[in-house]
């Protein structure tokens, strides 16, 4: 038996979530789609004033971004829990805290990047100030794998329960608000051409903790989802 | 040495009992510290120099808003040792305490809200404060949803646990939002070390009153703690001879 390094074992993984996920192209599109019409449904509600729309433009980006990523959340873990695949992973002997990284990573490159790339156009439909469009890039790169690591947890404590979607909402958004808070202001702030290296960096504080403590969280809650 | 003083506990039968021991004893000291202190602080203590007798829901609103977060902290303690040492009562503590510590949350948002209106003019502000107060209270529905949803309540009680470990986060959030947003919410005036910025003659009547609610807390941990026990064990022995006893002594 030969033995696998951990770094081929976490590409391995990548990799198999990466081509199931080419295969089943609607989970990849349609929360993005989902991202693109939440979007185009504020100026609808708020009237078309530019003045109006550039004040809450990082707030509905970023609002969507978050409830784009929640609604991609439940792939992550639901299909290999139904398939027995999952329990396979925890029974390998790997760390499970490579695989847990290994399926965040291929999931926050399937939801988090399409979503930072598509974020300018939207930006330019809201009449993002101009200033804002770097802070909005750069909160989005930090902020969007905070989205996956911290919305695994919240999956990985419903992925054994049957009607687990609104009660996954529950559990994860109000960890996601302070990744918003941030966000946001650091976008204000950079629309006021006053430097918001703080809050970028408080985000990135933020992730840096996340990444070395989420999968943790979310190996502990595995196990007792597959009990 | 700790240990071995603490083994006895792990036992449901002996905790069970133990909080049926000192429930009573909580009881009377919440009675007594709250009757003492509710009527010191709104009948005798001074009234605040600028805010008038409005400044009385403090009395309140503090200890309310210390302890939501006090319970969130033992939540999120009784939930880490039982991952660590794999105590199944510590699961059962933690269930005990999501409700009280939601109740607590939500009086002090709204005697923080009765409070805005007269000082600020308005009901509700988007301060961090507030704000973080609301996170705390979604963050115990969420616990208390996800114990909800599993039908076996050890391992409800584990992915709690889980959740109130990651939620501790928050704690912090709230503590040091004052200094990093620093908006409409006034600084602490309690726990400053050194010189609290209130008069002793204000300071004394919240802190019996503080105590008062400690101890009100404690009790309904204990009530809850004890029907938690019985819910999770009571296809065993000791339950049935328990309340087969009960039932005697009700008969006669």
């Amino acid at each position: 038996m030969t033995q696998l390094s951990y770094r081929a074992a976490f590409a391995l993984i990548v990799k198999r979530d990466l081509m199931i996920a080419f295969r089943h192209r609607d989970d990849i599109i349609n929360p993005l789609l989902f991202f693109v019409i939440v979007v185009t449904l504020f100026p609808l509600g708020v009237g078309p004033e530019s003045t109006i729309l550039s004040r809450i433009a990082p707030g509905i980006i970023w609002v969507a971004a978050l409830l784009a990523t929640l609604l991609s959340l439940d792939r992550l873990f639901k299909s290999d829990h139904r398939d027995g695949s999952l329990e396979q992973m925890l029974l390998s002997p790997h760390p499970v805290f490579i695989l847990v990284l290994a399926k965040i990573f291929a999931h926050w490159l399937l939801t988090g990047l399409p979503l930072i790339l598509i974020a300018p156009l939207l930006a330019v439909l809201l009449h993002l100030n101009e200033s804002s469009y770097g802070a909005l890039m750069l909160t989005l790169l930090l902020g969007t794998p905070v989205l996956s690591l911290l919305g695994a947890i919240g999956v990985a404590l419903t992925v054994g329960i049957k009607k687990g979607g609104v009660l996954l909402s529950l559990l994860v958004l109000p960890l996601y608000i302070p990744v918003l808070i941030f966000a946001t202001s650091a976008i204000d702030t950079a629309a006021m051409n006053l430097p918001y290296s703080g809050q970028l960096a408080i985000i990135a504080a933020i992730f840096f903790a996340s990444l070395t403590l989420a999968p943790f969280a979310v190996s502990a809650a595995l196990k007792v989802s597959t009990n | 040495m700790m240990w071995k003083w603490l083994h006895p506990y792990a036992n449901p039968e002996v905790s069970y009992h133990f909080a049926g021991k000192i429930l009573p004893w909580c009881a009377r000291f919440a009675f007594a510290f709250l009757t003492i202190g509710i009527t010191w602080a709104l009948l005798f203590a001074p009234a605040d120099y600028q805010q008038g007798d409005t400044f009385r829901i403090f009395y309140l609103h503090v200890p309310a808003a210390m302890l939501s977060m006090g319970i969130y902290l033992g939540m999120a303690i009784a939930a880490l040792s039982s991952l660590v040492w794999q105590l199944k009562l510590a699961d059962a503590s933690a269930a005990a305490m999501a409700p009280i510590g939601a109740t607590f949350t939500f009086i002090a948002l709204l005697t923080g809200a009765a409070w805005g209106k007269p000082m600020w003019g308005t009901w509700w502000i988007w301060d961090a404060r507030l704000t973080s107060e609301l996170i705390l209270l979604f963050l115990y529905l969420g616990v208390m949803a996800l114990h909800n949803a599993f039908e076996d309540k050890t391992l409800a009680g584990k992915a709690a646990g889980i959740l109130a470990l990651v939620g501790v986060i928050n704690l912090p959030i709230i503590k040091y939002s004052v200094e990093w947003w620093n908006t409409l919410h006034q600084g602490a005036t309690v726990s400053k070390l050194g010189q609290p910025s209130m008069t002793a003659d204000m300071f004394w009547p919240f802190l019996v009153c503080f105590i008062g609610f400690a101890f009100l807390v404690t009790t309904l941990i204990c009530l809850r703690f004890r029907t938690e026990i019985l819910n999770r064990n009571s296809m065993r022995p000791w339950v049935r001879e328990l309340v087969t006893t009960e039932e005697q002594t009700h008969a006669v």
